[in-house]
């Protein structure tokens, strides 16, 4: 299992160094200026969610896909804003991001000393994640898939039943936010080569809400979530950061802005 | 079939409904008149009493806020709190009215939050419909229906982290009719807390999950840290007020045996609800629960209020002090009386005593200081009323001690060769080997040297002259004169050794 789980992190890695290779030569070739090269291969494999009612499957088959291998910086997302002036600050519309959006940047265009360039962009909604994405050629992972990527430990795809690993995400929620964040390329890589899925900030996924919520603070969240309810309908009740990731993404709305909220992309390797 | 028997389970609830007036649902909500914002407390201090006689809409703003803090000297944790800190923010209100309650989650938090507030008729008591992302508010509203002292708590998965962080308090719902008046009013709640490191450990902590889920907390503490209430913080009263402590246990895990160690708790509101118990002197407080407790020190002093599982007031910070001041009342409580040398479990109740307790005090013989040759009824009576608090415990009330370990009184011939060798015994007591009636004993006799030369005149004359001894009295003066002579003898026991 093991050994299978290696071997298809090597073929993943000479997939993804053949990659980098046709990306560079496509730079340089055509001048393509958005190179997808700072991605990691996350091979196939199964996904447990963690909380789930009667009628959700147990297991959630994620197929091989691409993931950043680190968060969108405020760098990079003011490429995108430049770009697209309809999700600039002051034009974007109410509809798509709350008045929080960007709202440590200086101006429009401008960063500013609240947002240093390498570090993760935050006040982000998910519709201005999800347009970002896009016009990467990229979109949101699903909660599955960015769950399935974080539960890798450095050493094992499995870091669920590491004390030492869990530890360390919970040591996250011991601080207080960070009034600076540090740099997106900062932290250690788990086992294929993502870093920052834990201690840095909170990430949208494409489905972040759809797993929990039943309606408007119906019976769906009510029963899922609460208190000893929550512990009923999961598969692990010791994954308490995994609980605070689901609590924390069932309290957004897509317009929702939030201080420690970025996000990342993924893409589906296509054949 | 299902028709059938629902219709008959329907019959019986509604027939249960009839029959129990008193149901919530069958009272008219009470008419809601005017509008106000509440006043918060931050503990121990409590809002003052609600003096309107109506019901009303109140406006309650409640802030969670993430805040690193003290936990111990030394020691800091990053606590969830509701309003900035733990317990949260005190909320008082009245039975009947109606709460616009909104929850704001502060913008750099990091955490999503909710409340639950067991004063809530309604699902979740609230949780789900005050659910918030960090930089929102949730509003939703409720009635106070039922009066009592209620714990409100974040609710949030993983619910048991946010209480162990710190996220509960207590509201309190008035009854209609108010509580009887006191004169001082205080807001206490206990909480354990699950670090990584021990007690004691320095630097910033954080949450241990295993310690959690294992109810292993290195801290169970008041009122969000260890010395909250203690020292420069400690409660404060007059004697003779009467005290009201609003006790909620947060938890996440352990109850709580309420004590305030040298108090009667005259009422005690068991779960905060309303029927009142008297005369109590531990309450038991259930995680995720409350008491209302009402005491009147009598005396002045520090009164130290524990959980009396006790390991966790000695070695986890249970542990806090009220200090009441004002004048003392020897005839409640006398403080220390004596303190004196201790040699044998029996004695107890008699040097707990003595001097200027249960000994009566002896009137002068008559024929003292010159003694005839026989003692005179009234010395006789003096000395058997000393010997029989005290003497009597080793050497028997028939005067004839224990055999090889107690030497007689009765027919013993060291008493009757030496007056002066039984005054020294009596005054500065005597260790190591006696032979009494050609017996060696080896036992100590404590000094008896706090008995007034009376007394010991007395007891020595009695002793003598008893169970048909025959021995010359010994005055008050014999003995007084020992004293400016003590006998530098080894085998005299030091005092300090039994100090």
């Amino acid at each position: 299992m093991k050994a299978e789980t290696f071997n298809t992190k090597r073929k993943a890695a000479k997939v993804n160094f053949g990659m980098r290779i046709l990306c560079i030569l496509l730079l340089m070739l055509s001048m393509v200026a958005r190179a997808d090269t700072n991605m990691a291969v996350i091979p196939q494999g199964v996904y447990h969610p963690l909380i789930r009612s009667s009628t959700d499957s147990a297991e959630i088959p994620v197929k091989v896909f691409d993931l950043d291998v680190f968060p969108v910086s405020n760098h990079d997302f003011l490429a995108f804003v430049r770009a697209n002036p309809r999700w600039q600050r002051s034009q974007v519309s109410r509809l798509f991001a709350d008045e929080s959006y960007l709202k440590n940047w200086a101006g429009d265009l401008e960063l500013g000393s609240n947002a240093p360039a390498n570090a993760p962009v935050v006040y982000v909604s998910w519709f201005a994640a999800k347009a970002y994405a896009q016009w990467q050629g990229k979109r949101l992972p699903t909660v599955a898939e960015w769950e399935y990527a974080a539960i890798a430990s450095a050493t094992q795809a499995n870091g669920e039943n590491d004390p030492a690993f869990k530890n360390e995400v919970l040591s996250w929620y011991a601080e207080s936010t960070a009034t600076e964040f540090l740099p997106v390329n900062g932290g250690m890589p788990n086992l294929y080569g993502v870093r920052n899925l834990h201690g840095l900030i909170w990430e949208w996924t494409a489905d972040f809400n759809s797993a929990l919520i039943g309606g408007d603070s119906g019976s769906g969240l009510d029963g899922r979530l609460f208190c000893g309810a929550s512990a009923q309908n999961s598969q692990n009740v010791d994954d308490y950061p995994a609980f605070m990731r689901y609590a924390f993404r069932s309290s957004l709305k897509a317009d929702y802005c939030v201080h420690n909220l970025g996000f990342r992309c993924a893409k589906d390797l296509s054949k | 079939m299902t028709i059938v028997k629902n219709i008959g389970m329907a019959a019986v609830l509604l027939a249960f409904a009839a029959a129990d007036p008193v149901t919530a649902r069958d009272q008219p909500l009470p008419e809601i008149t005017g509008q106000e914002n509440a006043v918060l407390a931050e503990a121990p201090n409590v809002p003052p009493t609600i003096m309107r006689k109506h019901a009303t809409k109140v406006v309650i703003h409640l802030e969670v806020k993430e805040i690193t803090k003290r936990l111990a000297d030394g020691v800091q944790y990053t606590f969830w709190t509701f309003g900035g800190n733990v317990p949260g923010s005190f909320i008082r209100i009245r039975e009947g009215d109606l709460v616009e309650f909104h929850l704001h989650n502060n913008q750099n938090n990091k955490m999503p939050h909710n409340i639950d507030l067991h004063a809530v008729s309604g699902p979740g008591g609230g949780a789900g419909a005050s659910f918030t992302a960090p930089g929102h508010s949730s509003q939703f509203s409720f009635r106070a229906l039922n009066p009592g002292l209620y714990v409100y708590h974040c609710a949030t998965a993983p619910v048991g982290m946010h209480i162990a962080n710190g996220m509960y308090g207590l509201i309190l719902v008035e009854p209609k009719e108010g509580l009887p008046p006191v004169d001082r009013e205080f807001y206490v709640m206990q909480g354990e807390f699950y670090t990584a490191g021990k007690f004691g450990d320095g630097g910033l902590q954080s949450f241990d999950m295993d310690k959690a889920v294992d109810e292993r907390p290195p801290y169970v503490v008041f009122n969000g840290a260890v010395g909250a209430l203690a020292g420069s913080n400690a409660l404060t009263a007059e004697v003779g007020e009467k005290i009201r402590i609003f006790v909620g246990n947060g938890g996440p895990n352990l109850d709580s045996s309420f004590h305030v160690i040298g108090n009667i708790f005259d009422t005690v509101y068991e779960d905060g609800g309303t029927t009142p118990m008297h005369n109590v002197q531990t309450v038991l407080i259930p995680a995720g629960g409350s008491a209302i407790v009402e005491f009147q020190p009598k005396v002045p002093g520090a009164y130290s209020f524990v959980d009396h599982s006790i390991f966790r007031a000695f070695n986890k910070g249970a542990m806090g002090t009220l200090n009441v001041t004002g004048e003392a009342n020897p005839l409640v409580f006398t403080g220390k009386q004596s303190d004196t040398l201790f040699a044998g479990s029996a004695i107890t109740n008699i040097l707990a005593t003595t001097p200027s307790g249960l000994i009566a005090p002896t009137t002068p013989a008559k024929s003292d200081p010159v003694a005839p040759g026989s003692p005179s009824q009234q010395q006789m009576d003096n000395g058997r009323a000393v010997f029989n608090q005290i003497c009597y415990v080793c050497h028997q009330s028939n005067g004839l001690g224990v055999p090889n370990q107690i030497p007689p009184l009765a027919g013993s011939d060291f008493l009757k060769n030496s007056a002066v060798d039984a005054i020294h015994t009596v005054i500065q007591g005597r260790t190591g080997q006696i032979v009494v009636n050609g017996q060696t004993y080896n036992a100590t006799m404590v000094p008896q040297g706090y008995l007034s030369d009376q007394q010991i005149s007395d007891v020595l004359t009695f002793v003598r002259n008893n169970w048909g001894n025959k021995g010359e009295v010994i005055t008050a003066s014999q003995v007084h004169a020992a004293r400016q002579d003590p006998i530098a003898n080894s085998a005299v026991p030091k005092q300090s050794s039994f100090e």
